[in-house]
């Protein structure tokens, strides 16, 4: 009898640790919670060029993305030539890319248009550098999130010197830099 | 970590507010050809549903505690092993995974509270609730970590038994390092240190594929290294095993002590028989326990004390504290370079007061949290001296619930068979 009572305190006691692990992690979980995915926020980017080489994947995660909205589709583009560049043309000495993964294509007189392509990119942010030095500013980096297997800790945000990277709901939307119009920034 | 994900609304302000303030250096051209901006792309990302990665979990366990308790087979373990090492091992690369998953679990009490999605609690929880009832059968065959190194235990040998003692104290001190970085906000250690991620993910850092390789290898004679010695996740689980209600046995019914299991578990999981006889008189054992009684404050304040001894030392896991030192290094013209976090460092709006001021209470918190993961420390090994200094008595030779890993392998060495075989 003695054992027996203490058998069922046993069994009490596992069933109610059962009970309150599993209330407290039904209490504490949040349906917001719920796909959360990590993104660079291209203010805060430096282009320290760590993102290329951090991410537990290989090729990395980040590529460069174009906001074609604020290209101002120069043909003399300082994310596509090197700052020294004898001529303007798709000659890989000239090109800052260094896997020859922007693509330049002429539109009219006298714009040119630059896609990535994105099987080559490998985030190194070289020339999201040089078009935010003397451009626009429309190449930037962001986390693909059809590449990115979200790890519990981003092995790039630990090692970004911006803090650059973080969390967002996935329901967010991509952090893409967008156009803000001209009145907005006077004001 | 911290302000991180407290700032995210603000920041979200930040980034619209910052882009307002840009300026256009050329202006964005009015096409005449006809030509339209294409589109940007934004793929989402390609999460498996979280209730594949639940009922998987569950299965795997149920199947794993069924093969271990009734079927007794250390083939079927296997082949569940097999199943679970490519599902979350390989298909999912090793994330989720409830070793990890602690971290964001205690982050909600210790550190900085970020809300956690419904699948990671309940991966969390679900291997310990299947430890309460059928011992570690998560370690057995679902968990990716300890397959690979299962997969890879091929010659084990029995390392001798001070050894296990005093190597799984590692474990805890692994456990306190990770809450530390959590109470700290220095961030996931666990998942920073994890030595096998990079082989599911085939890549990975030089330093991250080079520790899982050398545990790998040591893992062929030492079996499970990382498991026995490391696996933080493990102390929780040994705990819930200690008082689990059903437990795989060496034998399927009465031990005749015939000595046939004593070399088959490499993990030293089977304690040996008691001698009939004790070697010392109860009076002597009781006299020994009071005095470890006695020493239990001194043995806690000197390991809390020399947490806080170390705090200096542990404080420079965090980045805040790099940077302050790295800048306070350079004002004194230490170096004629700059380093890329430095480089930011200039570049943003904080002066260096600043920093210095946020990198004296990252000290204060990990003064803090340092003297605690000593008390932890001193708890755990004063707890582990006692137990071993308490003379069991038991005249078989029986499991060790806390270390037993439900791997299966002394089934096969026990010549005794099923009560209801002999029977029939
Ligand atoms: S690591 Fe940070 S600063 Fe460096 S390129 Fe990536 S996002 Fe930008
Ligand atoms: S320069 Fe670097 S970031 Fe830019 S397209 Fe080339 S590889 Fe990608
Ligand atoms: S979460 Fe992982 S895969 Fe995604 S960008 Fe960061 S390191 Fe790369
Ligand atoms: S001890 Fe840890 S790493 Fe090993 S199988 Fe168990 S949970 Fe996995």
């Amino acid at each position: 009898m003695d054992s027996r009572d203490k058998i069922d305190r046993r069994e009490f006691i596992r069933a109610a640790a059962v009970l309150a692990a599993g209330g407290g992690a039904w209490m504490a979980a949040r349906p917001d919670a719920e796909g959360m995915v990590w993104q660079i926020d291209p203010a805060k980017c430096i282009q320290c060029g760590r993102c290329a080489t951090n991410c537990v994947l290989n090729p990395s995660a980040v590529k460069c993305v174009h906001t074609y909205e604020i290209c101002g589709y120069c043909d003399l583009c300082s994310g596509y030539l090197q700052p020294g560049a004898k001529a303007r043309d798709t000659g890989a000495e000239n090109e800052l890319c260094p896997v020859g993964a922007l693509k330049r294509k002429f539109i009219e007189e006298p714009f040119y248009e630059y896609t990535v392509d994105e099987e080559r990119c490998f985030g190194c942010a070289k020339c999201v550098k040089g078009c935010g030095q003397f451009g626009n500013g429309s190449l930037h980096l962001q986390i693909k999130r059809d590449l990115c297997v979200n790890c519990n800790e981003c092995s790039i945000a630990r090692n970004c010197p911006s803090d650059a990277i973080r969390r967002v709901p996935a329901r967010r939307g991509y952090l893409f830099k967008q156009w803000v119009s001209g009145e907005e920034s006077e004001g | 970590m911290i302000y991180r994900l407290a700032l995210v609304t603000l920041a979200l302000a930040a980034v619209l507010g910052d882009q307002a303030g840009a300026e256009y250096r050329f202006p964005m051209p009015e096409f005449e050809s006809g030509y339209e901006r294409p589109q940007m792309e934004a793929p989402p990302p390609k999460l498996t549903s979280p209730v594949v990665d639940v009922a998987l979990l569950a299965g795997l366990m149920a199947l794993t505690a069924f093969a271990v308790l009734k079927l007794r087979s250390r083939n079927w373990v296997l082949t569940l092993m097999v199943v679970s090492l490519f599902y979350f091992g390989f298909y999912r690369k090793g994330c989720v995974c409830p070793v990890g998953a602690t971290q964001n679990v205690f982050n909600i009490l210790i550190g900085d509270g970020a809300p956690v999605p419904l699948l990671i609690s309940i991966f969390f929880l679900l291997p310990l609730i299947f430890a309460l009832y059928f011992g570690r059968v998560f370690c057995a065959a679902v968990c990716p970590l300890g397959a690979i190194q299962e997969a890879c235990a091929v010659q084990p040998v029995q390392i001798p038994r001070t050894a296990e003692n005093v190597l799984g104290m590692f474990a805890y001190a692994y456990l306190g390092l990770a809450m530390l970085g959590l109470y700290t906000g220095t961030g996931f250690l666990i998942c920073r240190y994890d030595p096998f991620v990079g082989f599911f993910r085939l890549g990975g850092s030089f330093n991250m594929l080079m520790a899982g390789g050398v545990l790998l290898v040591i893992g062929i004679f030492i079996a499970r290294p990382y498991c026995r010695f490391l696996c933080p996740y493990g102390v929780l689980l040994r705990w819930a095993s200690i008082f689990s209600r059903r437990h795989a046995s060496v034998t399927p019914a009465e031990c005749i002590q015939c000595r046939l299991c004593e070399t088959s578990c490499p993990y030293n999981a089977i304690n040996l028989p008691t001698p009939a006889v004790q070697s010392e008189p109860r009076r002597a054992g009781a006299r020994r326990l009071g005095w470890m009684l006695a020493a239990m404050p001194l043995v806690i304040a000197a390991a809390g004390l020399a947490g806080v001894l170390a705090h200096p030392l542990l404080s420079r896991l965090h980045p805040v504290i790099l940077l302050a030192e790295r800048i306070a290094a350079e004002q004194r013209g230490d170096f004629g370079d700059l380093t890329i976090e430095s480089e930011a460092f200039h570049a943003s709006q904080q002066s260096p007061a600043e920093l210095y001021a946020q990198a004296d209470a990252v000290r204060r918190r990990f003064r803090a949290a340092s003297a605690a993961f000593g008390v932890f420390l001193g708890l755990a090994f004063w707890g582990r001296m006692v137990r071993l200094s308490v003379i069991r008595k038991s005249p078989d030779y029986e499991i060790d619930r806390g270390a037993c890993l439900s791997c299966g392998r002394c089934f096969a060495y026990c010549p005794v068979e099923k009560p209801n075989d002999v029977a029939a």
